[in-house]
């Protein structure tokens, strides 16, 4: 006897091995309430997507976390890269007058 | 035991029991999304049985619902046969959850008419639940039906081996009679129409051939079992039995 795996009945284990390398993975977007935008979570792995939007509401919402959930694959996210961080994001960095902080806001307003 | 008490008392069981069978998948699950379904599923039915236990020991007034489920024998439980086969490759399980659900899915429907105020409260709150569960396991029936040569071969042999169990979910005895004549319990004869469309639907989906309808196992409104729910109650009782009034 080694890891316990081989006391599991041997279809179990079949399934194990394959669900795990066939399965898709799909990231989780949950919206907490109507009108907010959805968010990013994590991700499930599923067959298809029934079974994506089942997982991702077992796993993300057990504690009443949400009214909408998305799940998208993960291979339809396009990313930028970390080699392009620099030419993506700090170009910004010196252009201050990109930020609002140059006006008085009147006593009023909230929420700024 | 009342007549009401004992046709409470059947409902509860069935949730009961076969929530504790999902409940041994739990860590076991051909995936962790899976696993974590098949439990979240036993939660709920284990939480509708304690509504419906609590209700019963309401009845009953000298026992609790932990009582009820803890320190009654094999004979004194009245759960549908089905709910306590062996689970099985995930194929078995997924079947007899889905013909579970699509009968307590119209099940539970009707009770919720029922004239008893608590039946009709408790039958509402599930019936949410049992839409998920239906929805889960017609999805997994149909992915299996429809899968591979393999996974339609295996879960076809699951439907034939179980269908002798469903023939319990429409019997009508002397009490559940009574219980309609009183407006309070469900004509189950009645059901079978809509549970054969429902069954037929997905079946034909997962490309699975019906089952005839042959010999029916029966006996659980008596309190008569299959070996298993020894099995399942020496489990799920030894703590309680063994360290009476235990606390956490």
């Amino acid at each position: 006897m080694g890891n316990g795996l081989e006391m599991l009945p041997k279809p179990m284990l079949k399934n194990k091995t394959k669900m795990s390398n066939a399965a898709t993975v799909w990231e989780v977007f949950i919206q907490s309430k109507n009108g907010l935008a959805h968010k990013h979570v994590g991700n499930v792995h599923a067959e298809d997507k029934e079974m994506a939007l089942q997982n991702a509401r077992d796993l993300y919402t057990r504690r009443n976390e949400g009214s909408c959930i998305w799940v998208v694959k993960s291979e339809h996210i396009v990313s930028s890269v970390p080699e392009d961080e620099e030419s993506f994001f700090d170009p910004s960095n010196d252009k201050v007058y990109r930020h609002p902080t140059f006006y008085n806001l009147p006593d009023g307003a909230k929420h700024i | 035991m009342n007549d009401l008490e004992k046709y409470t008392l059947r409902i509860a069981d069935s949730a009961l029991i076969l929530s504790h069978r999902l409940s041994e998948w739990c860590s076991r699950g051909p995936s962790l999304e899976e696993d974590i379904a098949l439990s979240n599923i036993s939660l709920d039915l284990l939480g509708q049985a304690n509504s419906l236990l609590e209700y019963c020991s309401k009845i009953n007034g000298q026992t609790t619902a932990d009582g009820l489920a803890f320190k009654r024998n094999e004979r004194e439980f009245y759960n549908f046969q089905i709910c306590e086969l062996e689970n099985g490759h995930f194929g078995d399980t997924i079947i007899r959850q889905f013909l579970f659900d699509s009968y307590t899915s119209l099940f539970f429907k009707k009770l919720s008419d029922s004239e008893d105020e608590t039946l009709s409260a408790i039958a509402l709150k599930s019936i949410k639940e049992i839409n998920y569960h239906l929805r889960h396991s017609s999805n997994w029936v149909v992915r299996l039906g429809d899968g591979t040569e393999l996974s339609n071969e295996k879960i076809q042999k699951s439907l034939n081996n179980i269908w002798k169990y469903t023939g319990e979910f429409f019997e009508m005895d002397e009490l559940d009679n009574k219980m309609l004549a009183n407006k309070i319990g469900v004509d189950n004869k009645e059901l079978k129409k809509d549970w054969d469309n429902i069954t037929n639907e997905t079946f034909q989906k997962a490309k699975l051939v019906r089952p005839n309808d042959g010999h029916m196992m029966t006996g659980s409104k008596k309190g008569i079992h299959t070996e298993n729910l020894g099995k399942i109650l020496s489990v799920m009782q030894y703590i309680p039995r063994a360290y009476p009034n235990a606390k956490w």
